[in-house]
């Protein structure tokens, strides 16, 4: 049986979130399994099945050379910036 | 569902809170009312590049020029966040983008106007942002989900953008008698444009009571344009910076700032297209649209080659 990944809007206006997989042969069978796995006690808005192979994720042994470059420019943060004493609503 | 009821219910669901999702059944002028709303929004981001990207080559010192780098980058990817958004109510990016290139879509007067000197780097931090994010934080809590989600991610950006600003112009006005009047010369050619982002008089603004009611605006355009001169007049006074509006005084009585007219008839015309920079800002979007082209078409191109691979 294929996998799915699940993703799961906990109430309207919230995107959908990661929340695990299951097993099913079809969209429809998936969408009913990840019902009744990850939502029986009304944790859902709306759901989302995703075939597993369809997703495309980073390598984690280059998590540094892709993450680590946005670290050393600490300016895109906004206290980076020193708010003089006396400015209010900045 | 007859279509009266159908209506009612969206009415009613917005109005108690409810959030709209891109599957959600809307009103036709739900949807085009978001659909010009937000990629104009996009286009203004995307232009907006402009302006700033002028000084990235002459920032004063390295320093300053990453820090403008990045923000200038930001800007692109609040035009990305706001363009996939509004392709979720079923318009796609190519038609937007014709729409910004052929001119039939609109985006933010602001940008057409120059940047002839390093202090509007600042000034633009300062108050374009700073008005941006006034319009933009109650946009969060927009009835439509894609684009409140949007928000929030470049609320939390602009807010960076505002203090680089005025961290530019802090240092200005601490320096010698020229910087300080260079910061002057940027606020008294940013102050009006900056309070004209606002959109015109609530009785003068068609769309508005219609978007509050469907929870798209919260706050109608003069409420926020006072919200703005309260909070920003405040900040120039630090600077030791006079604002151009000899109306400007305190009223004691309702604590808010009372400020003078803007120029309406300069905003209307800046807004059909006579504005000091709408050519050059229209000409360059497009040159770098046509220029780039190619890098498109081999991606293409690269990605069909793959494909075939894959299959034989």
């Amino acid at each position: 049986m294929a996998l799915w990944e699940v993703f799961v809007r906990a109430r309207g206006g919230l995107h959908h979130a990661h929340v695990g997989s299951i097993h099913a042969d079809d969209a429809e069978m998936a969408l009913e399994n990840a019902r009744d796995v990850f939502t029986r006690r009304g944790e859902a808005a709306s759901l989302w099945v995703v075939p597993s192979t369809a997703i495309v994720a980073s390598d984690p042994a280059d998590a540094d050379e892709l993450f680590e470059p946005a670290m050393d420019k600490d300016f895109r943060h906004p206290t980076y910036f020193e708010v003089p004493d006396g400015v209010a609503n900045l | 569902m007859d279509a009266d009821t159908r209506l009612e219910r969206f009415e009613a669901h917005v109005a108690g809170e409810g959030k709209v999702e891109s599957d959600s059944w809307m009103p036709e002028a739900y949807r085009k009312t978001l659909v010009r709303q937000i990629s104009q929004h996009a286009h203004s981001e995307i232009i907006g590049m402009q302006p700033e990207g002028n000084w990235l080559t002459r920032a004063p010192s390295l320093r300053r020029k990453a820090i403008l780098l990045a923000k200038v980058q930001d800007e692109a990817g609040h035009g990305l966040y706001l363009y996939a958004a509004a392709e979720t109510l079923g318009t796609s990016r190519d038609e937007m983008v014709d729409g910004l290139l052929t001119g039939t879509a609109k985006y933010s007067s602001i940008f057409n106007y120059p940047t002839p000197t390093w202090a509007d780097i600042g000034a633009i931090g300062w108050l374009v942002d700073g008005a941006a994010i006034m319009n933009q934080v109650p946009l969060c809590r927009c009835s439509y989900g894609p684009y409140a989600r949007a928000m929030k991610r470049v609320c939390k950006e602009e807010s960076f953008h505002q203090r680089q600003g005025f961290d530019i112009l802090v240092t200005l006005a601490r320096g010698t008698a020229a910087q300080r009047a260079m910061a002057q010369d940027a606020l008294d050619r940013w102050w009006w444009p900056s309070l004209m982002m606002f959109g015109p008089h609530d009785d003068d603004s068609p769309h508005s009571a219609q978007s509050i009611r469907w929870r798209i605006k919260r706050f109608s355009n003069d409420e926020l344009r006072q919200r703005f001169v309260d909070a920003t007049v405040p900040q120039a006074h630090f600077l030791g910076l006079r604002i151009p509006d000899g109306e400007l005084a305190y009223d004691e009585d309702s604590g808010h700032w009372h400020f003078g007219e803007p120029d309406w008839d300069e905003f209307r015309r800046v807004l059909a297209g006579d504005g000091p920079c709408n050519a050059e800002r229209l000409e360059r979007r497009t040159r770098a649209h046509t220029e780039g082209a190619w890098a498109r078409e081999a991606a293409a191109a690269y990605a069909a080659k793959q494909a075939s691979r894959t299959a034989a």
